[in-house]
């Protein structure tokens, strides 16, 4: 199995000379199954350069894992070329929109209506099917198996648990470790705290063992204070739980749109030395960084 | 007519949640700086919010692999943000109207399921149900009643003709409606809960509060009686009104599981009226 880094940013595209080390196109994320079954988690801006780069393939099969409906990990789908090519076999899983009941393939639909974009959804020539995921499911694609997880977000978000030929690939999507609403003095408090350490031990037995993990890491230590309950994780709440589940390797993903590479590379080394990343048995950490091919 | 208990499910998507919970509901999620536990506040002490966001987090949209029994419990699986969206989109339908034409004080009733929640959770407590697990007796406490809003809502006359009868003849309410219309309001919220994949315990406590002899032996360690003994309690008290005019002694299995008769559980319990003051603060706007 490997996979190739093609969209790393959140929340909005970030171009330009400040970001082009890292990338600036949101995210989206290529796996390759042993006998070469394509998988796409997420279609930010980062899935248009991929479409091109799959011409040679035509016609194609493709399984498309969307994490969620936030703009950043979906608004390169409607300029994903291989849905306009007779002969292409798009597949789509998503998770429905729980509070208006719309399935993936409407919620997904609505972005290419006549304000948002020229061609509708029922004009692509190639095969659509959109699939509803629900947590837990297992998705057998080839020889590929994809299990999804509800994480912490404020949309539904589905991080997925890629395994092929005894080789594991996690991606978390966008995900806030869930954290205690109640004050310590609150009576709540206590059986709250309960539940959120019982859900982080799930969420980290999802990852047990991971050869990579891909997690989300928007935000410095720091920054998180003022950031909180918008839905990412940190450089410290990723290494913390990278060590606990036991995982090899780790990319910190999702970087912030107004951090350049420089700052994100200061960021990241501040994170290392304060996490006295680089002890025994600590996983391998690095940012994630577009246009990277990884073999597992 | 009686209500076809198949076409509840239904019927309730479409009902409004009472006025107090929907005009804080709408208050605080204008709020760019809502505390998330003060939404939860709100959604707990609604029946129908509670039901409705208990409905949607133990459905197929997230086919979760255990159920959920609290507005807590689904923050911390679903996040803060879906809750909140939910219950607006919950606050959109409208609001239950304060009096309806079956003639149940919705502010009386609301008081009355409060009630019930809360003594429910002490007598969780009482009967030695870790903390965690108490707040689930408080939620069966708070959609005990559940079938009744159903009632007043969409069969408003004949429930009108139960709730006189009853309180004309001094009979107990659940059995006037079984014997009118077939079918009494304990079954309708029960089998709703059931339908909508509620959590068992909870749907049996609803199911056969007035009668915990009926429920599974194994349902939710003593919830069904806990919330049959704090039906009765907060009669006693004289708390809200729900219709029923009677006040029930205990059944062996009652008594059994608390060790006393209604009189003496109240007594062990004391001096109520805090508990019931903190509960007459929600039915306020």
């Amino acid at each position: 199995m490997h996979f190739k880094f093609w969209g790393v940013r959140g929340s909005i595209p970030s171009p330009g000379p400040q970001t082009v080390h890292y990338g600036g196109n949101t995210t989206c994320i290529e796996v390759r199954g042993d006998n070469n079954e394509l998988l796409i988690l997420d279609g930010g801006t980062g899935i248009f350069p991929l479409g091109q780069s799959l011409i040679p393939e035509f016609p194609l099969k493709v399984h498309i894992f969307i994490t969620h409906t936030h703009w950043d990990h979906i608004q390169g789908l409607p300029m994903f070329l291989p849905i306009f090519i007779p002969g292409n076999e798009v597949t789509i899983h998503g998770a429905a929109d729980p509070i208006t009941q719309r399935d993936i393939g409407e919620v997904l639909a609505r972005q290419m209506e006549y304000a948002y974009f020229p061609v509708r959804e029922a004009e692509l020539n190639a095969s659509m099917s959109y699939l509803n995921i629900q947590e837990g499911q297992s998705v057998q694609v080839g020889g590929v198996n994809v299990r999804s997880m509800l994480l912490n977000h404020p949309v539904l978000n589905f991080g997925y648990r890629v395994e092929c030929g005894g080789k594991v690939f996690v991606f978390t999507g966008d995900h806030e470790w869930p954290f205690n609403i109640y004050d310590q003095d609150d009576p709540d408090y206590a059986d709250y705290q309960q539940m959120v350490d019982e859900q982080r031990s799930r969420v980290v037995e999802f990852f047990r063992d991971a050869d990579v993990l891909v997690i989300d890491t928007a935000y410095t230590d720091a920054e998180y204070p003022s950031r909180k309950g918008w839905g990412h994780g940190t450089f410290g709440s990723s290494i913390e739980a990278a060590r606990e589940a036991g995982v090899k390797r780790v990319f910190l993903t999702h970087h912030e749109p107004t951090r350049s590479d420089e700052a994100l590379e200061l960021a990241f080394d501040e994170a290392r030395k304060c996490h006295h990343v680089g002890r025994e048995m600590d996983p391998q950490f690095d940012l994630a960084r577009e246009g990277v091919m990884i073999e597992i | 007519m009686a209500i076809n208990a198949a076409e509840v499910p239904d019927l309730v998507e479409r009902m409004p949640a009472f006025p107090q919970g929907v005009t804080k509901v709408l208050d605080l999620a204008s709020r760019p700086d809502c505390a998330p536990k003060a939404l939860v506040q709100v959604i707990e002490h609604d029946p129908v919010m509670t039901m409705k966001v208990l409905k949607l987090v133990n459905s197929a949209y997230f086919g979760l692999s255990r159920p959920i029994n609290s507005i807590n419990h689904g923050v911390v699986y679903v996040g803060i943000n879906t809750i909140k969206n939910l219950a607006l989109s919950i606050a959109a339908i409208g609001m239950l109207p304060k009096s309806n034409k079956a003639g149940l004080d919705m502010n009386q009733f609301l008081a009355h399921s409060l009630g019930v929640a809360s003594v429910a959770k002490l007598l969780a407590t009482h009967l030695g149900v870790p903390d965690k697990d108490a707040t689930d007796f408080f939620v069966a406490g708070l959609l005990h009643d559940f079938g009744k809003v159903v009632l007043a809502q969409f069969k408003p006359e004949a429930f009108r003709l139960c709730l006189d009868q009853a309180a004309e003849q001094q009979r107990s309410l659940h059995e006037v409606e079984l014997e009118s219309q077939g079918i009494s309001h304990d079954e309708i919220g029960g089998r709703l809960a059931e339908v909508w994949k509620l959590p068992p315990a909870l749907a049996h406590a609803i199911h056969h509060h007035h009668h915990p002899e009926q429920a599974a032996e194994d349902a939710g360690d003593g919830m069904c009686e806990a919330v049959f003994a704090a039906n009765q309690i907060v009669r006693s008290l004289g708390f809200g009104d729900a219709g029923n005019p009677l006040i029930a002694e205990f059944p062996p299995l009652v008594s059994e599981r608390f060790g006393n008769d209604l009189s003496g559980l109240m007594s062990v319990l004391g001096d109520l009226s805090g508990e019931m003051e903190k509960a007459r603060l929600f039915t306020q706007l």
